[in-house]
């Protein structure tokens, strides 16, 4: 929020620098998120009287001796229309600062130091300035608009500062306001907030009117919809004269960035800001039927707001109506239909209270923010709501442009603005804290946020302000007291007198850190990837769509479809991933993520989805093969001290004869395999990619296996080579499980040739395999592994027809 | 005869000194003088019966000694080729050491993740118990029971991503402190990691998902003078022994009073740079009391018990711990940025 300095002064005497106040913010809860001063870019600018004026002959030029005071008299050129002898303009000294232009004279195109130059033979030293090239504008100062020079006044003393004359030697501080303080959304609050911090007075701004006996009869304001407006004032102002706000009213709408439109509008929007509270003006000769009405929009009722935009509406939206239509879209903008013109004579301002949920849902549903809109979501208080009125009411008698009635309507669910008593425990509120809290300091502290402090004993007595509903109970003292006192004054303690507790990760964490290590140990690099993909993403993967993968939940709003499903399958990540690698030349790797894979129950949601830790690994590069994600799969199984199996499996987004499922204890947890061709085209793949994914929730039930140690062998052990020819078909997993169940001994198969080729009939293959046997109880007799082997290969033959390789 | 030794000797010194480059020649010469058959040593000794009776005793002994002498050269000589052919085969394997490195490729745990398991280190040394959380959250432990009903302006100050109009994505970790407090008696000592949460926001410093590290802390007398010596140990375990710590005012519905904690510079200790932006103080997480309502929602004491909470950004604190200057690139990828982060 924007809050000009001198705005402030008007409330709240303010002795120290704008850096110190600044820092005194900060400290009690209102960071700045900027600090600005109006002027910041200009300087050595000051008052001049042109003495004397002469044309340069042929140019639109002129030479001009002017006087500045102090600062000694100057031969400057000009070039405006405007200069006269007798004149008194801003003149920038040599060494002053002030704004580039364009060509055109208005368009700002940085900041320029004047120097001494020379103009068609004639020296210049120096530079007469338009508002322009002072960053004036016509609201912050009149005539400042002109494209020529900025007339300076009679009354202004050659030599002076212009800067004070401007408005240019003014501080604008950017506040950022927590959601506790909707009462901070204005200069008032603020000011209140500034005097409690700097031990000064708060000044409330003059709310006093007189009344005239004159009366609007017969007007009358209802409101059906008490729930989302809880209190509306409307009061009738007449003899209204359209006109200009002054000077200093347009001043500071100005330095607010708000444009000066006339002078009541003006003062709807002075008061917003000043107060905090949003107003309306309705020009009452286009209120219909006397009344005003507050209720639901009906259904597809319409409304055409004042910035011509037309909107349908809902029993959701709140309007204010005349005694026939509506006339205002309530707590974002006003109808077109009333709006204040030139002709407006009279007028029905409002002041009122709408629940903040309505107006953000209003807000939302219509695509419509106001700053009116954008206040009422944050919170406004009735206190404001009854003062805003007064203020306005005030306003128009200082600036003399309408007369105010006695009429004068209040309808209030019966919400007082009094401020409301609280009795706190001091001891509770140092509880809190952990320090101890003078009492005079808590007096001191509470007066100055208008508290009306009471302490007797342990018990404090606070009267709190109707626009502090922020506070309930003792925290909220506790850290009022605090922000004043000082965060400081917090003396580190390190729990002293807390039990001691364990501090450990649980097995899961455990177990995930040791794969993430090993995975890092075969050269993978970890990722993280967004919890949400697309669906072009499902259709990557030539899922169909009966897949599982494609029952996805779907974010109601994303940011954009790109990021709108949760995902079901870490593969489509990964593989972007990859792809986004090759571009930026990264054309071989191995990179891995383990992140969660929601599986809903049902659609739309109505329990919490599975959220089902996986596993993804992503190799890439000429280096990389099946084999080596086979090795990365094999490390996975030795982390968590367990074995998979793996058997071919068909995946649309996988090469057909390169892909594995991987099974552990007869259940399928994932599968391998090198990235389908077309896919790797999609992805303009430029080397071959290979994709694992595992289920970790499928192992879970081995996490609780840890590291033991079997006793070395007592008795030596034996291995034999054997070559084996059998039918290309069969597979390397089929001949293991055979010798396997073939024999109790076995410790390792260790396959270490394959060969197909001439030696060979057609239609075969030879493996050749180590194997080593292991004894058990006793050593193995001189022919037990002879007797071995032979069992081995009756069964190889009986079972896959395989032979011994002559 | 004695002429005899002293010619052999004499062969043997010119033998060694001349032709031996090799153990293999050394011992072809060793062999000539030493052979049990054939050498020439050997083969005095069979002359011993051309010997007069009387001077075989004495020819005896100087053959001996003869032999020995000889066994003892060889035995020196063979010492100095085995030190030459070493240093043959050492010159042989010559290589060019500034060549480079054959080294096995190890990965990086993800940036986040390193941060992630420092702090996890931090905490756990302090006592704190580490519990998972969810990435979909109800409506409910999201909001309200953290004392964010449904009106309250707070819900705006997270664009929340919803997924039904009860369930959505969890914009805080704060959730966790409730499913912990619903679950557990005081004392309790918890961070929830690692906390991905969800913001409608995109741009060059917000990402749509990001991590946070909850932590809270339910115990008798627990007070703000706790959360900042709490704090003071953190920072100086995560930003280095100087790194102190201040806490200003904020707000968050689910603590009061709320702070926002800010560290001094670890770049500049303070003075003021372009890090700090001049301040000298850098923000790192918010904290505060928990909010008396917030236990109560959990059924836990609020007049005996009370708790300090606090969350932490682990993208921030990734970025400012090893300069990382766009948050996007933490979720991109891209190995180049992966390789550089080596702090697991």
């Amino acid at each position: 929020m924007l809050v000009p300095l001198s705005w402030l002064k008007d409330y709240v005497d303010i002795k120290v620098t704008p850096q110190v106040l600044e820092e005194k913010l900060f400290s009690c809860g209102f960071e700045v998120e900027e600090l600005q001063e109006t002027g910041k870019d200009i300087s050595g600018v000051v008052v001049g009287l042109v003495e004397t004026c002469e044309p340069i002959p042929e140019t639109h030029l002129h030479v001009c001796r002017v006087y500045a005071g102090s600062h000694g008299t100057f031969q400057i050129c000009c070039g405006a229309d405007n200069v006269r002898a007798g004149g008194k303009y801003p003149v920038a000294l040599v060494g002053a600062t002030v704004y580039m232009t364009a060509k055109d004279h208005k368009t700002v195109e940085g900041v320029m130091t004047i120097k001494k130059g020379k103009l068609r033979g004639y020296e210049s030293e120096g530079m007469l300035c338009s508002g322009t090239e002072l960053g004036v504008s016509e609201n912050m100062f009149p005539g400042a608009g002109y494209n020529g020079l900025l007339v300076l006044p009679e009354d202004a003393q050659p030599g002076e500062d212009v800067k004070p004359i401007l408005g240019l030697d003014d501080w604008i501080f950017d506040i950022s306001i927590t959601a506790n303080r909707p009462d901070c959304q204005s200069i008032v609050g603020i000011a209140r907030e500034v005097a409690a911090v700097l031990d000064e007075e708060f000044r409330m701004p003059a709310l006093d009117y007189t009344e005239t006996a004159v009366k609007k009869d017969g007007f009358t304001v209802t409101v059906d919809a008490q729930d989302l407006c809880p209190r509306y004032i409307g009061h009738y102002v007449y003899d209204v004269k359209i006109g200009e706000s002054p000077l200093w009213m347009k001043r500071r709408l100005a330095l607010i960035g708000q444009d000066a439109i006339s002078n009541i509008v003006d003062i709807t929007n002075y008061v917003m800001l000043e107060m905090g509270q949003p107003m309306h003006a309705f020009d009452c000769n286009y209120l219909e039927g006397n009344a005003i009405r507050v209720r639901r929009a009906q259904e597809g009722e319409k409304i055409t707001t004042l910035d011509r935009q037309e909107y349908t509406l809902n029993p959701d939206n709140l309007v204010i109506c005349d005694g026939v239509k509506p006339v205002a879209l309530a707590g974002v903008m006003g109808g077109l239909n009333s709006e204040i013109r030139d002709t407006t004579t009279e007028v029905m301002f409002e002041s009122a209270k709408f629940a903040r949920d309505n107006v953000r849902k209003t807000s939302r549903s219509l695509g419509k923010r106001t700053d009116a809109s954008a206040k009422y979501e944050k919170g406004v208080d009735e206190f404001s709501t009854v003062h805003a009125m007064e203020r306005a009411l005030h306003l128009i008698e200082e600036l003399g442009c309408g007369k105010v009635s006695s009429t004068h309507v209040d309808v209030n669910t019966g919400n007082s603005i009094e401020p409301r008593g609280m009795k706190v425990s001091i001891k509770k509120v140092e509880d809190v804290l952990g320090i101890e809290i003078p009492g005079e300091e808590i007096l001191r502290i509470m007066k100055n946020l208008d508290f009306a402090p009471v302490i007797d004993g342990d018990e404090l007595t606070l009267q709190i302000p109707a626009y502090r509903e922020d506070m309930d109970s003792y925290p909220d003292v506790a850290e009022e007291v605090i922000r004043m006192y000082g965060y400081d004054h917090v003396i580190p303690a390190f729990m002293p007198d807390a039990r001691v507790t364990m501090g450990e990760m649980p097995r899961e964490m455990k177990k995930e850190m040791k794969l993430k290590r090993a995975l890092c140990s075969m050269g993978a690099y970890e990722c993280i990837h967004y919890s949400f993909f697309s669906p072009s993403d499902l259709d990557l993967l030539r899922l169909p769509q009966d897949a599982p993968q494609r029952q996805a939940i779907r974010l109601l709003n994303p940011i954009n479809e790109e990021l709108s499903l949760m995902r079901t399958t870490l593969a489509a990540s990964m593989l972007n991933a990859i792809s986004r690698n090759q571009k930026k030349g990264n054309l071989q790797g191995r990179l891995y993520e383990i992140a969660k894979v929601f599986v809903p129950g049902a659609l739309p949601l109505t329990d919490y989805p599975e959220e089902r830790e996986t596993l993804c690994i992503g190799i890439f590069g000429d280096k990389e093969s099946f084999f080596t994600l086979k090795g990365l799969a094999e490390r996975v199984a030795d982390t968590f001290f367990i074995q998979f199996t793996y058997a071919p499996v068909n995946k649309p987004y996988l090469h057909p004869y390169q892909a594995a499922g991987i099974f552990f204890e007869g259940t399928e947890v994932g599968y391998l395999g090198k990235v389908a061709y077309d896919v790797a085209e999609q992805l303009d793949l430029r080397s071959d990619a290979y994709v694992l994914e595992i289920d970790l929730q499928k192992l879970a039930g081995a996490y609780d296996r840890e590291a033991s140690f079997t006793p070395l062998p007592k008795f030596p052990e034996e291995s034999r080579d054997l070559a084996l020819v059998m039918d290309k078909a069969v597979t390397c997993g089929q001949v293991e499980e055979v010798i396997r169940k073939s024999c109790q001994y076995i410790k390792s198969i260790r396959l270490f040739d394959v060969y197909e080729g001439g030696q060979i009939a057609e239609g075969k293959k030879s493996m050749a395999f180590t194997l080593e046997f292991t004894p058990h109880e006793e050593a193995f007799e001189p022919d037990t592994v002879e007797r071995f082997v032979k069992k081995i290969l009756k069964n190889l033959k009986n079972q896959l027809d395989i032979d011994l390789r002559s | 005869m004695n002429d005899r030794l002293a010619s052999i000797r004499q062969e043997i010194l010119d033998g060694i000194e001349a032709h031996v480059e090799s153990r293999a020649a050394a011992f072809e010469l060793r062999k000539q003088f030493l052979d049990s058959k054939t050498g020439k040593i050997g083969q005095l000794l069979k002359e011993m019966k051309s010997i007069a009776p009387e001077e075989r005793a004495g020819f005896g002994k100087s053959v001996n000694e003869l032999k020995e002498w000889a066994q003892q050269r060889f035995m020196e000589l063979d010492e100095k080729m085995k030190a030459k052919e070493l240093q043959r085969r050492y010159e042989s394997e010559k290589i060019d050491v500034t060549m480079p490195a054959e080294g096995v490729i190890t990965g990086n745990l993800h940036p986040i993740t390193q941060i992630r398991n420092q702090l996890i280190e931090v905490f756990t040394g302090m006592g704190f118990e580490v519990v998972e959380t969810r990435e979909i959250e109800n409506d409910y432990y999201n909001f309200t029971a953290l004392n964010t009903p449904k009106d309250h302006p707070a819900r705006d100050m997270q664009d929340t991503f919803y997924l039904s109009p009860e369930f959505l994505l969890a914009t805080q970790t704060s959730a966790a402190q409730i499913h912990t407090m619903e679950k557990k008696k005081p004392p309790i000592k918890m961070i929830a990691a690692p906390g991905k949460v969800f913001r409608s926001d995109d741009d060059a410093t917000h990402s749509p998902m990001f991590h946070q590290l909850e932590g809270l802390v339910v115990d008798k007398k627990i007070t703000l003078c706790d959360l900042k010596g709490m704090l003071d140990v953190f920072v100086k375990k995560i930003y280095g022994e100087e790194a102190t710590t201040r806490l200003r005012p904020s707000y968050f519905p689910f603590t009061e009073p709320s702070v926002e904690v800010d560290v001094s510079c670890f770049a500049c200790g303070g003075k003021g740079c372009k890090l700090c932006k001049g301040t000298g103080w850098i923000e790192i997480l918010g904290a505060g009391i928990v909010n008396k309502k917030v236990l109560e929602n959990c059924g836990i004491d609020s007049e005996n018990y009370s708790g300090l909470a606090f969350g932490i950004g682990l993208e921030r604190t990734a970025m400012l711990k090893y300069g990382i200057n766009n948050i996007k690139l933490l979720f991109e990828s891209d190995l180049r940025v992966l390789q550089q982060i080596n702090d697991n």
